[in-house]
Parts: C-alpha cells; sequence; structure tokens
C-alpha cells in the first residue's frame, strides 16, 4: 500500500533527512547563482534552432509531392515539434528561464505548439502533478485516470482493455493532456464547478480550433496541389511528436524503484522530505547528449523534481551531484537503458490489466510500488527460508 | 477610406493571416531572429551610435524596430531594457532627441552613476549596434504647445536631459521665447551639452543660461532664486534633478502659493526603504495596500488585503503566481535575491524589500 513513512521506508533519521534538504537547497542556491550569459545562449540557440527546423521542414513540404521530400520535411517538423515541446515549452513553462526577465521567454507569457493551452498545462503538470508527485489519489498523472499503472489503485474490468487505451492515449496524447486539466471526474465530486469545467473546455477547443487549422488546413492550402501530402505530414510529425513525448513521460515515473505515495505521508511532509519524495518517485534514463536533447533534459528526471525551475541545460551538472548525495545517503537512484526503462513501464501498464488475483506481488513489495512494509516482509520471508 | 488606412488595414489583415500560420506565435516571434529589429511584439532598437558627453556621460543614438509609432514629446521618456550576463534589466532615460527632426532615430543621454549598476554598462560597455528593449515613451513632463509666454528651467546634473529635448524641439520650431536656464554642475566639465547650449543662447536672445558650477560657486541656494532669476515667481517652471533639489523646489514653490506653476521629474522613485525589510505594498489595480514586514510573502498579503492573487503550489515551484513588479524591490526569501521593478516575481515566496507596487 504504497510509502506512508518515508523515513522509515529510507532508513534514514530526521536528522539525516533535514541534512539532505540542506544539501540539496544549497545546491539551488549554487546553480542560481551562476546563471549567466552562457545559459540564455543557449536556450536562444535552441529556440533559433528549432523555429529554423520548423520553417525548413514546412518549406520543404512545399514538394511533398515528391517522396524524399514528404520524408525530410516530415522529420524536420517531428523534430523541431518535439523540441518545441520538450527542451522549450515544458521547461520554459516551468519558469526555468524566467530568470533572465525576457518576456518572450517566460512562463507567464509562453504559448506552446501543443493542444493543450500552457494555463491548463501549468495547472495539471506544474501544480498537481509537480506538487503532490505520485500521491496515490492525488496525482492525476499516475495513470491520467485511464491506466492503471500502480496496484495502489484497484482493478476494474475496464482495465482489461489498458492496451488498447494505452496505445490511443500514445497516439493521442497531446488532447489527452488537453482534456486532462478538465477533469470532469472533480466536477462529479463537487470540487469543480460545472461553469469551470465549461470554461476550460471552450478554452481548449479554441486552441485545438487554432492548431488544427493551421496544421490541417492552412499550411496545406498553402502548398496548393501538394495540399494530401503536407497534410499527412504534418499529421505524422503531431503523432511522432505524441507518441515520443508519452514515452519520455512514462519512463519518468513509472519503471521499477519509481515509488508510490499515499495521503498520510503527504500529510505531515517537511520540505526536506519533499525533495526525498520526488527522488523516490522519478526516474531517469541513461542517454548520450542527443537523446537528453531530444527528451527535453528530462532524462534527468529526478533532477527535474527536486528543482524544477532549474535551467534544463544545468541537469546534467547537478546530475553528478544528486548521484553522489544519493550514494552518501544510501538512497536510491533510479536509472537505466532508455529501452529497459520504457520496457518496464510497458510491462507494468499489461500486467496490471489482470486482476490482483492473478497477480503475485502485493502493493508492499511489487515492481512499480512499495511501502515501508516492504523490508519486515522481505526479514520475515528471509527468517522462514531459513 | 484613405490611402494609409486603406494600407494599414492591408498590412494588419495580412498580419493576421500570417499570425494564423505561426500559431500560437506571432510572425515577430519567427522574423526578429532574422532581423531584431523585426518584431512589433517586443520593441526593440539597435544602438547606432554612442557618443561621449561627458567623462561620465554619453548619449546614445538608437533606431527604434517595428512597433514604435514615432510619436513622442520632448521631456518624455523611454524605458531601456539591455541585457548583463543573461538577464535584462531595465531603466527609465529621458529622450533628448527632438521628436521634430524626423530621422527615424532616437537618443537618450545616461550619466554613469557611481555604485549604479546598469549606467555604467550603458555609457561605457555599450557597443554601437547592441540590441537594447524598449518600452514606449510615457510621462506628462511636458512643455505646452505653444510654450508658455515665459520659462524657467531649473535643473542639475543628469536632470538636464529631458530639457534638452524641449529646448532642442523649441529651436527645429525656431519658437524659442523667453526662457531662462538655471543649470547646476560641479564643474564646467561636467555640464551636459555646454557647447550646443552656448550656441543656442548665441542664436536665441530669448535663452538666458545661468550656469552653477558647484565646486567652485557652492550649490544653488534656492531662498536666493531671485539673484539668478527675479521674476521666477512669473514663470512656468520645470525642474529636474537630485531629490533634494526637487524637495526644496516644492516646499518653496508651495509656500508662495504656486504650486500649480511648477512641474518636476523625478529620476529616483521615491519609494521608501528600498532594499529594507518589508514596506508598504500596493495593488495597483485592485486599489488595496497592506503593510507588511520583511518575512510575509507577498501572496499573503495580497490575500490578507482582500487582492484575488493567481497561486498554484505556493511553494515556489509552479509560476502560477507571478506577477509583475511596477515598482520598488522584493526579496526572494529563498535565494535571497532582490528583483526591482520591470521584473515578473513569484509572489509566494518573495516578500518586500521596502515599498513596492504590483499591477494586480
Ligand atoms: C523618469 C525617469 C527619467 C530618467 N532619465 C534619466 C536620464 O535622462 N539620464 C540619466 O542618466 N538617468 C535618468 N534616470 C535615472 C535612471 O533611470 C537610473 O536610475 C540611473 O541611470 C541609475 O541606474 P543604475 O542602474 O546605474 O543605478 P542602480 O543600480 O539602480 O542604483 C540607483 C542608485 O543607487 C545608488 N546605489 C546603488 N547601489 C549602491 C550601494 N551599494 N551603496 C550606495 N549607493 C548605491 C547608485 O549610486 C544610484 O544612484 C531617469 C529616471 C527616471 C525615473
Ligand atoms: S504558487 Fe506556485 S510558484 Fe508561486
Amino acid at each position: 500500500m504504497a510509502i506512508s513513512d518515508i523515513k522509515a521506508y529510507a532508513h534514514l533519521t530526521p536528522a539525516d533527512v533535514e541534512a539532505l534538504g540542506k544539501e540539496l537547497d544549497a545546491l539551488r542556491r549554487e546553480i542560481e547563482e551562476s546563471r549567466g550569459e552562457k545559459d540564455a545562449a543557449y536556450i536562444r540557440r535552441v529556440i533559433k534552432l528549432q523555429r529554423g527546423l520548423e520553417y525548413a521542414g514546412r518549406a520543404t513540404l512545399f514538394a511533398s509531392l515528391f517522396p524524399p521530400a514528404w520524408i525530410a520535411g516530415t522529420a524536420m517538423l517531428s523534430l523541431s515539434k518535439i523540441i518545441e515541446n520538450m527542451e522549450i515549452g515544458h521547461n520554459v513553462i516551468h519558469g526555468q528561464w524566467d530568470w533572465m526577465n525576457d518576456p518572450e521567454i517566460h512562463s507567464s507569457t509562453w504559448e506552446w505548439d501543443n493542444a493543450a493551452t500552457s494555463e491548463s498545462w501549468k495547472h495539471s503538470h506544474n501544480v498537481v502533478h509537480h506538487t503532490w508527485t505520485n500521491i496515490v489519489g492525488k496525482d492525476r498523472d499516475v495513470g491520467y485516470g485511464l491506466l492503471r499503472v500502480t496496484r495502489d489503485y484497484k482493478w476494474k474490468p475496464k482495465n482489461l482493455a489498458q492496451p488498447a487505451v494505452y496505445t490511443l492515449l500514445a497516439l493521442l496524447f497531446e488532447y489527452g493532456i488537453a482534456f486532462h486539466d478538465v477533469d470532469v471526474s472533480a466536477v462529479k465530486k463537487g470540487r469543480k464547478t460545472k461553469e469551470r469545467a465549461k470554461e476550460q473546455l471552450r478554452d481548449m477547443r479554441r486552441k485545438i480550433g487554432k492548431q488544427m487549422t493551421k496544421d490541417y488546413l492552412l499550411w496545406p492550402a498553402l502548398t496548393g496541389p501538394a495540399f494530401l501530402g503536407t497534410l499527412s505530414a504534418n499529421f505524422t510529425a503531431n503523432v511522432v511528436r505524441n507518441v515520443w513525448s508519452n514515452a519520455v513521460i512514462f519512463c519518468g515515473h513509472f519503471p521499477d524503484g519509481a515509488e508510490k505515495f499515499t495521503l498520510a505521508e503527504y500529510e505531515t511532509e517537511t520540505p526536506a522530505e519533499w525533495y526525498l519524495r520526488q527522488m523516490l518517485g522519478s526516474a531517469n534514463f541513461n542517454g548520450g547528449k542527443l537523446l537528453t536533447f531530444m527528451s527535453g533534459n528530462l532524462n534527468h528526471q529526478i533532477e527535474h523534481h527536486i528543482f524544477p525551475d532549474l535551467p534544463s541545460n544545468r541537469y546534467a551538472e547537478i546530475a553528478v551531484r544528486v548521484r553522489e548525495i544519493c550514494d552518501r545517503y544510501e538512497i536510491p537512484y533510479t536509472t537505466g537503458h532508455f529501452l529497459v526503462q520504457y520496457g518496464q513501464t510497458i510491462r507494468t501498464m499489461l500486467k496490471l490489466s489482470l486482476p490482483d488475483s492473478m497477480l503475485k506481488a502485493t502493493s508492499d513489495d511489487a515492481p512499480e510500488t512499495a511501502s515501508e512494509k516492504k523490508w519486515e516482509l522481505r526479514a520475515e520471508r528471509e527468517k522462514v527460508a531459513a | 477610406m484613405t490611402r494609409t488606412t486603406a494600407s494599414r488595414s492591408f498590412t494588419s489583415l495580412l498580419r493576421d493571416a500570417a499570425s494564423k500560420l505561426s500559431h500560437p506565435l506571432l510572425p515577430d516571434d519567427y522574423l526578429h531572429l532574422l532581423n531584431p529589429l523585426w518584431s512589433a511584439r517586443e520593441l526593440r532598437g539597435r544602438v547606432v551610435e554612442v557618443r561621449k558627453e561627458t567623462e561620465t556621460a554619453a548619449t546614445l543614438v538608437i533606431k527604434p524596430g517595428w512597433g514604435w509609432n514615432g510619436s513622442y514629446q520632448a521631456g518624455q521618456y523611454i524605458g531601456i531594457g539591455h541585457q548583463v550576463d543573461g538577464r535584462w534589466h531595465w531603466r527609465s532615460y529621458s529622450l533628448t532627441s527632438t521628436p521634430v527632426q524626423d530621422d527615424g532615430l532616437i537618443a537618450i543621454t545616461v550619466k554613469a552613476m557611481p555604485e549604479g549598476f546598469l549606467s555604467g554598462h550603458l555609457v561605457n560597455g555599450l557597443a554601437a549596434g547592441t540590441i537594447v528593449r524598449l518600452a514606449a515613451p510615457q510621462g506628462n513632463f511636458v512643455l505646452p504647445d505653444p510654450p508658455p509666454a515665459r520659462t524657467l528651467f531649473l535643473t542639475a546634473g543628469s536632470g538636464i536631459t529631458p530639457i534638452m529635448s524641449m529646448l532642442r524641439t523649441l529651436d527645429s520650431r525656431g519658437d524659442l521665447p523667453d526662457v531662462v536656464l538655471v543649470h547646476s554642475a560641479p564643474t564646467e566639465s561636467d555640464v551636459l551639452f555646454r557647447h550646443e547650449l552656448h550656441e543656442l543662447a548665441e542664436r536665441h536672445p530669448g535663452l538666458h543660461l545661468h550656469e552653477q558650477l558647484t565646486d567652485a560657486m557652492g550649490m544653488l541656494d534656492l531662498a536666493n532664486l531671485e539673484a539668478v532669476c527675479p521674476d521666477w515667481t512669473e514663470r512656468q517652471t520645470w525642474a529636474c534633478g537630485p531629490p533634494a533639489m526637487l524637495d526644496a523646489a516644492e516646499v518653496l514653490w508651495t509656500s508662495r502659493g504656486l504650486a500649480d506653476a511648477l512641474h518636476l521629474e523625478r529620476f529616483s522613485v521615491d519609494l521608501e526603504g528600498a532594499g529594507g525589510e518589508g514596506g508598504t505594498v500596493t495593488f495597483s489595480r485592485s486599489g488595496k495596500t497592506a503593510v507588511v514586514d520583511g518575512a510575509t510573502t507577498l501572496l499573503l498579503a495580497g490575500e490578507a488585503a482582500g487582492v484575488v492573487m493567481p497561486f498554484g503550489c505556493r511553494m515556489g515551484i509552479c509560476q502560477s503566481c507571478v506577477l509583475p513588479l511596477k515598482a520598488g524591490s522584493v526579496r526572494d526569501l529563498r535565494s535571497g535575491t532582490e528583483h526591482v521593478a520591470g521584473e515578473r516575481v513569484q509572489t509566494c515566496i518573495s516578500a518586500a524589500a521596502g515599498d513596492c507596487v504590483f499591477d494586480v
């Protein structure tokens, strides 16, 4: 039943956890103080690259009747959409670049190339997910209200359809997250007014309308006889971005070792314990420079969750320090090859489509979730075995 | 429909159409990457010349980009944003150019303040070609048109800047009536625009110049203003200089019942206790205020005062609570960094560092 006592789970005393918190605070300040021209030049370069790539792609698609041009244009547009959503949009909306005081690269003004409005994303992601990370019943990113990704959730017959639901979610991911924040269930439970939900739906429809007009009507029309070629290229680019961003995001919290928590843990949590929850609840994946860049530095999910608003280009160096801290405090640091991490995610999702009666492990000691009871249970099992 | 409005509405149609293609960005967001001046979303300018005026002051001649509509009045000021070490810093500077001269260029004259952060960069660290951000001209420190029959300009140090624009404008219009300029500076070589002022005074018999060189002559004693401008009580006065001089002028004019004849421009914001702990927080749009200590967050202060403040996580990670700081300074309670007017701050983790004003 997920972690309720994070200190017991991590074998740390309250003093240890406070010391850990102080170290991380100091690390944050050190990075904050060293932000400067090099970092600013980085994000400007990325924006230039992305916008250049986008327009090169769109220009190439004027020749999209010619297959090699279709492939090249689609590839460029896909890359540009991935970069725009991940290394730029997600990170700018997190306020990672607010320190530059540049009104054009600021969390309060940024709108991204995605079906979800920045405003709704800021709520569902920055507030709900980053504050209540992996708290079962609070963090709606644990399964997106669609999937059973931890056995902390009761099995329901509809979970049998998980493989199909997941495939659809991956393909249509941007619409999934746009709708995610409308949260119809909150209206049913009386946590949100009908009017507010209607307002959100209207904003969502408006944004989706504009996005679709751009990609599926105006740009194709502009390329004249190549209308259908451009339309299919734009559609492909959006789907490629959806599938990739979904994979990266799922690798952040659903591989083995990314723990889940109960509300009881949150209610008594100190700021230092908040850090600890972020570290235990997130998972990284290894990657070279290219994979790191294309995942918007979210292969450093642990570092991102500890410091969601520090510039992404610094996560790699922060990771070295966080790993060293984890080693010293003997805190698990979950990471692995991208394919292994994603594989575990898919495996969990498939496995949990089955009822608990067909599963061996309990939610106190399973690959995708565990609790502080795990240690007792293991000790008992060892005794029995001996 | 006139030709210009027809072509303007055609341009705006084109912009509208183009922005449907660039959604959710504007065409400007792409164009300014080709030429920094091609953006009306964010006003930018290119510094075309940096002209040394005195040992510590320089004039920056700037070519504004798209979105600059070209109209301003002599005496108004603009905002200048300059990037230092990755961060944009904003300050205000009076325009010294004249709106009459229509060459598409504007000018400001900056005096490097000892210990000041940005003015030194602008005077000594800026090369021609640098791109700066601009905020549209504003301010009501301006002359009526036509100008009053008798005018007194009372200035000191860099306070001559808005007056210089006025004099240049009157000169260009060929209409420089009875004007007395009383200007203070430590020495001759510190007097901004000295050569031009003397040349103007030669050409316009109506312009009388009094230079108060304070190293040799001591400070101007306003109680003795009659000595340098006998009929000052009969003149409309525009004054700009250090706070002490302006405060003294305000007292004097008010005591003579002449407050209406005195127009002031203050270069330093008269908010109390900048850099200190706590202060009065004003929420300008809702017209509410709160007096707070240096540990109360602005979010709590606003809510306690009954302002509808935006918020999310309330712990500094989501950016839902970010608001633009209009004036004053605040401190980030996590890092201790001070933020000043022109920046956007997270109200849930910042407290007042002196009086400050928010636009909510
Ligand atoms: C409407 C308006 C028009 C203006 N027009 C002009 C103009 O035409 N020309 C012009 O030169 N200026 C003008 N100013 C002033 C200008 O905006 C700046 O305030 C000025 O250039 C100082 O900026 P700074 O960044 O160098 O100083 P800041 O770093 O902002 O410091 C402000 C003041 O505090 C002092 N200070 C800073 N740190 C310390 C410290 N540690 N100890 C002691 N003192 C300290 C500085 O000496 C300086 O005087 C105008 C201001 C306004 C509001
Ligand atoms: S409320 Fe979340 S950052 Fe301020």
